[in-house]
């Protein structure tokens, strides 16, 4: 099981979080057009290597942060809370 | 369990007991000679049974005695039992092989147990241990003929043979799995107590031979705290059957390891590494349960499991006295057993050698010592299918012997390795494939990764223990200082510690594969070299692929006899070498794993309400709702209905996820999350709204109330309480992070209760004299607080899930089972009776009101619903709104579309199931289904809703129903939801 440093709690079992997936942004409702709407519905870009994406420190500290993970050798950097300044690159 | 399995004390009563003297000593002399093949030896120095300690056993229903440290396996030799099992395919007669726990030949049934591995299970008092897989005994077994036409039975024959025609399958099936093997289970075994742990070791040590023993002492003299697990009963690895100098190194490392608190669990496996270290480890040998499954997250791993001997391929070599070298020595040494009495011994190294000194220290006649470093080579092995009685060399001779000796070399079992992404290479000078790349914080030791002296042995997994312990204090630093705040106390970190071990690698030895005749590779699964080249020749030529289609290396045995003889014999019938064929990967688990230490204990919580006693003691039927126990009815779902139609019921409903909002922001965060609109909320009003995910699909329905200006309590689906929950801090976190709202979650600060029907208001009334219920000033959609049975803070709204006038009430959950009492008390002569969760699922399927979930599904948008003008488009911006608005609300979705109707079959009697599929009528054309049904007490008939495509939604359309049995009956969709009061005029009475 992985160990996800929460920015918070530290290093926790990852069935502590809840992986929510690639951070992407939300276009504006307003003027997105369908193609651009479901691309942020549907479309990840599953690299093989860092991605940035978003976990939920369900049984921690109950926060959502980003941070990066390499896809093939599942290590991590830069563990980021929304509103904070990312730290710099390990 | 059956009465003459269960365990006995033995009867000691019949067995003389002469102190001092061997109970089971020879019979003659020292030798053994006793007209017995294999047989208890005289005392040996090293041996590991006790002689004192006789131990009364069963095989096939025949008493034997053992001694206390037997393995089940050297039991049956002692008592001269060779014959112990029946190859899976061939049914060929078997013994023996290796005499430990990855002996292919050693599976039995003990009690009700199968598949038990004899050779490592020590023998209990009592257990009754018989032969699996033969018919009708392991001496006389039909099945056999299965040998006289093995040469149609090559690989792939079930998969050609039984595959046409298709429809003949079941009946295959039928016959085919009487030939598989494994034992018999007794599905009325007694449950046994599985536990889990969980630890958090600097260092986990997986196996204590003498270099997984240094290495545990290395580490902890270096300050780290250490886990070292023994897959066998004791420590010592292959120094446990040595010399009396091995053994001695032995105990001199146990008693450090003593001294230094180094936590050993003998009996035990770690089965699996993951991500990080987290480890699986099996212990066997906890006393007070079954098995103990540990969840180890270890900062680093020594891998220390030593080397497996690896079998030889000639014709009969699965003939019963065919054995490792391995297997003697631990058989004469350890256990003090004769394996036979005139010997063949093929040897190419040092173990080989040895094997030879042990035997005639035992007595055993050697008769001859085919040695390959000097050319000599075993070519077959002779002698009626269960017995060996000659051995054939290279040189044509052939040599009288009823055991014949391997020592070829040996497999190194990298699993763990793999486990962690390491990629075995080979070894061309020591014939085995080796440990790739070093890997940072799994570090391997031991004759794993090389052979040499004891000494060098010992230095290297020193060098190892050293190394793990120092990276292991780095990355626990690293676990402690990683949070911003910890860093800011943080002290140095301590340095990352090279890889500085001394070189250690295989000593040279010939390469023995196969003779130049074929034989077993994978004794398991009955798979010859012969398959392997046939298969080869038909193109599965890659070791991926030749391993499934041949079955090699994936029997109990798992490859860690079989898996370098496959690859070498692949390789030679592809003209290449072993490495440019290169091996498979071992994937976990090291070893077999029971399904009760996986299953184990279950740590999930289950949630009751606050009036659950009472439930319970009032002849409620449970329902496990998600992780709630709740009231399913209380004997008559139906007479509940009626009763709350025309009287007044009462329902629990705890299990409502409540969430308190607070703040400035409530109204935009309703607003953006629910796909209705929210600002114009006045206080004392109650909302119902509509949760959409951001592809416009249906995700969670409630009732919102606003308490005061900024405080509004907000409800959700029961199942749905904590998805909402994440679901708002993710809006409130990530998108909207300047908003100010707190979420708080009160799903069980309330304890919560409906009052239904029309007397209802008459019930509220008597227990909250203060309130006032009029229905001018306390409408239909309203909320107060109010003090109820004298409980004050209470929240009172009326809203109509089940379609009557009726009062939902949330009470401070230590309160909660009081006021559910007061209002049984005062509602006695209103006919006042509790219903359950299925008398509420039959009222609003009358009154026509969803479930998500239930009603919906993974596609469903919220336009389908028929919700109206609930769904405001012109918003802004809600959470779905885009995909909403683009799909439409109403007659302009496109046709195919599916939505929600009300439908009631013409035939009042026909319930028809849920999940029923809805066609065109006359046709196969599937346009929808059934998604709720029930019979209505109320309206005396069945009533459903469904998913239908758009264009057939109108009212009055006529379906076809399939029901299960394959009827088909037509419905008709209604005009309303509401099958009952469409209106509303009851429950805004």
């Amino acid at each position: 099981m992985l160990l996800v440093p929460c920015p918070h709690c530290g290093p926790r079992n990852s069935a502590d979080l809840r992986y929510v997936g690639e951070s992407v942004s939300r276009p504006d409702a307003e003027s997105a057009t369908p193609e651009h709407w479901r691309r942020y519905l549907y479309t990840r870009s599953n690299p093989a290597g860092w991605l940035r994406e978003t976990w939920y420190c369900r049984l921690g500290c109950r926060r959502f942060f980003t941070v990066e993970r390499h896809t093939a050798s599942n290590q991590f950097r830069t563990p980021v809370v929304p509103g904070d300044k990312p730290e710099a690159k390990a | 369990m059956t009465s003459d399995s269960r365990p006995f004390l033995p009867s000691l009563r019949s067995v003389r007991l002469t102190p001092g003297k061997p109970l089971l000593g020879p019979t003659e002399s020292g030798q053994g000679n006793d007209g017995r093949l294999t047989g208890r030896l005289g005392a040996r120095s090293g041996e590991v049974v006790d002689r004192r300690r006789p131990i009364r056993f069963r095989w096939n229903g025949t008493d034997l005695v053992g001694l206390e440290g037997d393995t089940i396996a050297s039991a049956l030799l002692a008592n001269d039992v060779q014959l112990i099992s029946r190859s899976m395919k061939y049914h060929r007669p078997r013994s023996y092989l290796t005499a430990d726990y990855w002996d292919p030949n050693s599976l039995v049934q003990v009690g009700d147990e199968p598949n038990v591995r004899s050779a490592h299970r020590l023998l209990a008092p009592g257990m009754e241990v018989s032969a699996q897989n033969v018919w009708p005994s392991v001496e006389h077994d039909i099945k056999a003929a299965n040998g006289l036409v093995g040469r149609f039975l090559t690989a792939g024959f079930y998969y050609k043979t039984f595959v046409r025609p298709r429809r003949l399958w079941p009946a295959y099936e039928r016959v085919l799995a009487t030939f598989a093997p494994g034992g018999s289970v007794d599905i009325d075994t007694p449950h046994g107590y599985y536990d889990k742990r969980y630890s958090h070791p600097d260092v986990v040590v997986a196996g204590a031979g003498p270099a997984g023993m240094t290495a545990a002492v290395a580490a902890a003299e270096a300050g780290a705290r250490v886990m070292l697990v023994e897959h066998e009963p004791a420590l010592g690895g292959h120094l446990r059957f040595g010399d009396a100098g091995q053994r001695a190194v032995v105990a001199g490392l146990g008693r450090e390891l003593d001294r230094l608190g180094v936590e050993v669990l003998v009996d035990s496996t770690v089965t699996g590494r993951y991500e990080d270290n987290w480890l699986a480890i099996n212990q066997r040998s906890h006393p007070g349960v079954v098995e103990r499954l540990i969840k180890a997250r270890a900062k680093s791993l020594v891998v220390a499991p030593g080397l497996i001997e690896r079998p030889y391929v000639f014709a009969g070599n699965d003939k019963p006295g065919v054995m490792t070298s391995g297997a003697v020595r631990r058989l004469i040494n350890g256990y003090a057993v004769r394996p036979g009495r005139r010997a063949v011994v093929l040897t190419a190294n040092a173990d080989g050698d040895r094997a030879v000194e042990i035997l005639e220290s035992a007595g055993v006649e050697v008769a001859a010592v085919v040695d390959a470093r000097a050319g000599g080579d075993v070519v077959a092995a002779h002698g009626p299918a269960r017995r060996l009685e000659e051995v054939e060399r290279n040189d044509g001779s052939r040599v009288e012997a009823d055991l014949l000796v391997i020592a070829i070399g040996w497999t190194a079992p990298t699993s763990l390795l793999n486990m962690a992404g390491d990629r075995p290479v080979y070894h061309d000078a020591g014939a085995r494939f080796v440990p790739g790349a070093a890997l940072d914080t799994v570090l391997a030791t031991g004759g794993l990764v090389g052979d040499g002296s004891l000494d060098e042995l010992l230095d290297h997994a020193r060098a190892t223990g050293r190394l793990a312990a120092g990276r292991a204090a780095l990355t626990s630093h690293r676990l402690r200082f990683s949070t911003a705040r910890a860093r800011a106390v943080d002290g140095p970190e301590p340095p990352w510690p090279d890889d500085d071990r001394p070189d250690f690698a295989p000593d040279p030895h010939p390469a023995l594969f196969r003779s130049s005749t074929h034989g077993m590779v994978d004794f398991s699964e009955d798979v010859s070299s012969k398959d392997l080249v046939a298969a080869a020749a038909e193109g599965y030529d890659s070791v991926e692929l030749l391993k499934r289609f041949t079955t090699a290396t994936m029997g109990p045995s798992q490859g860690k006899l079989e898996t370098v003889n496959t690859v070498a014999v692949l390789a030679e019938a592809r003209g290449e070498t072993i490495e440019q064929v290169g091996t498979t990967v071992w994937r976990p688990p090291f070893a077999p794993v029971s399904l009760g230490a996986l299953a184990g204990r279950v740590f999930e919580p289950t949630r009751r309400s606050p009036m659950h006693d009472w439930h319970e003691s009032n002849g409620a039927v449970p329902l496990s709702a998600g992780v709630w126990i709740r009231p399913d009815h209380y004997g008559d779902p139906a007479a509940e209905v009626v009763n709350t139609r025309s009287n007044v019921g009462i329902i629990d409903v705890s299990p409502l996820g409540k969430f308190d909002l607070r703040g400035p922001n409530v109204t935009d965060l309703l607003n953006l999350v629910y796909v209705n609109r929210w600002s114009k909320l006045a206080v004392g009003a109650v909302r119902y709204g509509v949760m959409c995910t951001d592809d416009g699909v249906v995700f969670d329905d409630g009732v919102t109330g606003r308490l005061a200006t900024d405080r509004y309590l907000l409800t959700t689906t029961s199942s749905g309480a904590a998805a909402v929950g994440e679901w708002m801090e993710n809006w409130l976190q990530t998108e909207r992070p300047k908003w100010q709202v707190s979420v708080t979650p009160v799903t069980d600060v309330f304890a919560s209760m409906n009052l239904a029907g029309p007397k209802s208001r008459m019930l509220l009334s008597r227990l909250a004299p203060e309130l006032d219920l009029e229905p001018e000033r306390f409408g239909y959609m309203q909320v107060r607080i109010a003090t109820v049975a004298g409980v004050e803070d209470c929240v009172v709204w009326r809203i109509g899930f089940t379609g009557e006038l009726s009062y939902e009430v949330h009470v401070p959950a230590d309160r909660g089972l009081e006021v559910w009492q007061a209002a049984l008390d005062h509602g006695d002569d209103l006919g006042l009776a509790p219903f359950g969760v299925e008398a509420q699922r039959i009222m609003r399927l009358e009154k026509g009101h969803f479930i998500v979930g239930q009603d919906t599904d993974g596609l469903t948008k919220a336009g389908a619903l028929g919700l109206g003008r609930l769904v405001a488009l012109d918003k802004p911006d809600s959470v779905g709104r885009p995909e909403l608005v683009w799909d439409g609300t109403g007659d302009e979705r496109a046709p195919t579309e599916p939505c929600l109707v009300a439908l009631q079959p013409t035939n009042p009697e026909i319930v028809p199931d849920e999940a029923c599929q809805l066609l065109r009528p006359g046709t196969n054309e599937i346009v929808g289904r059934i998604t709720s049904s029930r019979m209505s007490p109320t309206l005396g008939r069945s009533i459903c809703l469904g998913q239908v495509r758009s264009d057939l939604a109108p009212a009055g359309t006529a379906v076809t129903v399939l029901l299960i049995d394959g009827r088909r009956v037509t419905a008709e969709i209604q005009a309303h939801h509401a099958h009952f009061d469409p209106e509303g005029v009851r429950l805004r009475g």
